[in-house]
């Protein structure tokens, strides 16, 4: 019996910071030996396209995020700028700025980026599958995505996921 | 004590350490010693838990002026 450990992944979001979680866990999941495959569905397909310039963080309307800077003396690092939402609304280019910053403080932390982190799940052979659906509802073409995706539906990802020890949604 | 390849993770972080880790070991041969340096506070429990599920033996691990030492053997 094939007593390979399984991980399936369902990613769901569009944006720079929840990119994270499903390529941290799929590439190190793949390195403690585990198979593993993502499923990326509505927005979570921005994950899977060529460029990923797409992919931004919002601080609007997300109260969990600090706000902080990442140059400068420690005292100014340490200010949290509250901007309050109606503000950010109004600044053009808030969500740009916001994403450079955090770039920025991704690099500082020695974190890696989200290119990396996609290549690196790829050389360990995670299994990257794209819901068909959504590819056609948002109007992308395959021409869009990286090579090596394949393209299927809720019942593909069943296929695999129903065998797995772990499941998430993300 | 000796070893067979070094691995510097000084300035990364969760899971670039364990990843390149792997990735280290899979260029060596049973039996063979990676000493890895890391500066991120996570990887203690994060090394421990890579050998513990992976099957390659991590012989000590130690911490020194805010760097962390581990000796993995590979399986």
């Amino acid at each position: 019996m094939d007593d390979t450990k399984k991980l399936a992944i369902i990613a769901t979001k569009g944006t720079l910071d929840w990119a994270y979680p499903p390529f941290i866990l799929a590439s190190t999941a793949a390195a403690l030996g585990y198979e593993t495959q993502i499923f990326f569905t509505f927005y979570g397909l921005q994950m899977l396209r060529k460029d990923l310039s797409c992919l931004k963080v919002s601080p609007l309307g997300n109260p969990g995020m600090p706000m902080k800077m990442p140059f400068g003396p420690k005292w100014f690092k340490d200010i949290n700028w509250n901007i309050p939402n109606a503000v950010q609304s109004l600044i053009p280019g808030y969500e740009s700025l916001a994403t450079t910053l955090m770039k920025q403080t991704i690099k500082n932390n020695g974190v890696a980026t989200i290119p990396e982190l996609r290549e690196l799940c790829q050389e360990a052979e995670v299994k990257f599958i794209a819901c068909q659906m959504t590819v056609e509802l948002f109007g992308f073409e395959h021409s869009d995505f990286i090579d090596g995706v394949e393209y299927g539906g809720a019942a593909t990802f069943f296929e695999f996921a129903g065998e797995t020890d772990i499941c998430l949604f993300i | 004590m000796n070893f067979d390849k070094e691995l510097d993770a000084k300035g990364l972080n969760c899971p670039l350490p364990i990843l390149r880790c792997k990735k280290a070991l899979n260029d060596m041969t049973s039996g063979q010693i990676l000493r890895v340096i890391a500066t991120d506070p996570g990887s203690v429990k994060d090394f421990a838990a890579f050998a513990k599920q992976t099957g390659n033996e991590l012989l000590t691990s130690a911490e020194a002026g805010g760097e962390y030492t581990f000796f993995i053997k590979r399986k």
